[in-house]
């Protein structure tokens, strides 16, 4: 029988970097703040409730909406918002 | 003469074998005409030639594996490096052209093949290929000392579904490797939700620890190439709060090359193919993918399918088109059928004898999958027993009629099933109320033939409520 001592990794290995936060808002004042619909039921209602939160600071706020729940959101939209914004809120589902 | 164009000989031999023994008594003369330039390896007991001048033991199987000695005796003339020839088994003709010596054998019989070398023994090739070749393998490797069970090492790795995994070493993976002819660092695709790059090699480690045997992995290849197909959409499956899971059905020849059930207890337990390649997918999308449940996966109650949900079609009536020929494939092709599904709900109906009433009530049963008031929503496989086929075949119908006459009986008044209908506030959007609405979208429903030849009992594996582009389709693919 084959020895048991080494076992080989069945795993993706992953050593993520550390990845250094984007450097943090100080204010919302004058600020774009996207909302990221991901298309889940119910999703337009809660963040029309965060898009008036977020006005009543002062803050701009743009809309998008992704295809579709099931998949990660396409590279172009995520370009989009990060060219389009200052900071981004992900209305995840559930 | 140049000396590195010496002639050697090499005679390689094993105790164990009758042809070695036969021979043994050749060994004085031989030893008396090539003195240092013959050695004599031996692959289990080195006393069987201590007398010659150079005796060699060869129980590493090191020269044995260098040199593809398939069988014992071997004799080897040499002529600096250059191997000139060879001759397996005795030959008294051709050894006595080989050596020279006239009277070689003299005595003993014409002609006596030999034995396997002991580098043909089962599983050896594997094993020297570690010891001796180049190591292919190329995943970071866990030393374990003596006190450490190599299955609790893997749960402490957080490696398992829950149930005990075969340790991977690198033997076993190595086998597994060998049922493949594909390159172990051929990357496959990327495993969601990780997006990381998925050897050969790391499907066969998983598919190790599934307990899968290696003829299954061309199977395991194919249902994870089919998992990676766009339109199955794996990374939204695995994250989603919904019950469902990849569902395998295996077409064609392989399902019989390797044993798969399509019989009795086809979705059940106890058949080593069907639960243990459903298994490698479920590993793989946790340990390369890292799909962990509490994590990205976060299914409100998730179903027992995901340990492992695959199972063969039985495809004994040739009038009958399987799933993967219903996808375009032939009954000769061996195909991976991946649907993203859960559960099952059984369809019993002992009384029907026509195809009419028949497919009236499985179309009544097939209302349900999801919610009886929610249309279009997912998708579904009707597994159809083997006494349910007989009751269509009766009727004359084929299957093409069957899947016909259930989506007719499938259509309903939007204003029987929009939210509010029945006193129940769920259902279709009001706004559909007056027309009239299908149940599955298009090619939204398939049909498999499976069971056990007893019970008029067929059953639905309902799918999940993303269906068709917005979600999951049924994606095939071939087995190479």
């Amino acid at each position: 029988m084959p020895n048991d001592d080494v076992l080989l990794d069945p795993t993706g290995e992953l050593n993520p970097p550390q990845r250094k936060l984007q450097n943090r808002l100080t204010g919302l004042q004058g600020k774009i703040v996207a909302l990221l619909d991901i298309s889940k039921p119910r999703g337009k209602e809660f963040l029309d409730v965060i898009e008036g939160r977020l006005r009543e600071l002062g803050a701009e706020v743009k809309r998008y909406t992704k295809p579709t729940f099931t998949r990660i959101a396409p590279t172009s939209l995520k370009q989009q918002i990060s060219s389009e914004s200052d900071a981004v809120i992900i209305a995840l589902a559930d | 003469m140049n000396p590195t164009q010496e002639s050697r000989y090499a005679l390689v031999v094993k105790k164990q074998c009758p042809t070695c023994a036969l021979i043994e008594p050749l060994l004085e003369p031989l030893d008396k005409l090539y003195g240092s330039a013959l050695s004599v390896y031996v692959q289990d007991d080195p006393a069987f030639a201590a007398t010659v001048t150079q005796p060699v033991d060869d129980s590493s199987l090191e020269f044995s594996w260098r040199h593809q000695i398939e069988i014992v005796p071997t004799l080897i003339h040499f002529r600096g490096e250059n191997e000139v020839q060879r001759i397996a088994g005795w030959d008294k003709k051709q050894w006595r052209e080989l050596t020279g010596i006239a009277d070689l054998g003299e005595g003993i019989t014409d002609f006596q093949p030999g034995c396997g070398s002991r580098t043909q023994d089962p599983g050896m090739e594997e094993t020297l290929a570690l010891r001796f070749a180049q190591n292919p393998l190329q995943s970071r490797e866990l030393m374990l000392d003596d006190s450490t069970d190599a299955i609790e090492a893997c749960y402490d790795h957080g490696w398992t579904d829950g149930l005990p995994v075969v340790p991977p070493t690198p033997l076993r993976v190595m086998r597994m490797l060998n049922g493949s002819e594909r390159d172990p660092r051929e990357i496959i695709g990327a495993i969601p939700p990780d997006l990381v790059a998925c050897s050969v090699e790391k499907i066969a480690i998983n598919a190790v620890m599934a307990g899968c045997k290696p003829e299954y992995f061309p199977v395991v290849l194919a249902t994870v190439e089919a998992a990676l197909q766009d339109p199955f959409c794996l990374h939204g499956l695995l994250c989603t709060t919904y019950f469902s899971s990849p569902v395998i059905v295996v077409n064609g020849p392989v399902s019989r090359h390797i044993g798969m059930n399509w019989g009795i207890n086809a979705l059940g337990q106890g058949n080593r193919a069907n639960a243990t390649i459903g298994r490698a997918l479920q590993l793989l999308v946790r340990n390369v993918g890292g799909g962990i449940p509490g994590e990205i996966d976060r299914a409100t109650l998730g179903n027992p399918g995901k340990y492992t949900y695959c199972f063969a079609e039985d495809e004994s009536d040739e009038h009958w088109p399987s799933l993967a020929m219903d996808r375009g494939f032939e009954r000769k092709d061996s195909v991976v059928n991946l649907f993203a599904g859960d559960g099952l709900q059984p369809i019993v109906d002992q009384r029907s004898r026509t195809a009419d009433s028949l497919s009236r009530s499985m179309a009544l049963s097939l209302r349900s999958v999801v919610h009886c008031k929610l249309f279009q929503m997912a998708d579904a496989i009707l597994v159809i027993c083997p006494e349910h086929r007989r009751v269509f075949k009766e009727s004359g119908w084929n299957k093409a009629d069957v899947k016909a006459a259930l989506i007719e009986h499938l259509q309903l008044p939007g204003a029987e099933i929009v939210r509010g209908a029945g006193n129940i506030a769920e259902g279709m959007p009001e706004t559909l109320k007056d027309q009239r609405l299908a149940k599955f979208r298009d090619d939204g429903l398939h049909i498999v033939a499976a069971g056990g030849d007893a019970g008029f009992f067929s059953a639905v594996i309902g799918g999940w409520v993303a269906s068709g582009e917005r979600g999951s389709q049924l994606v095939s693919q071939r087995v190479n």
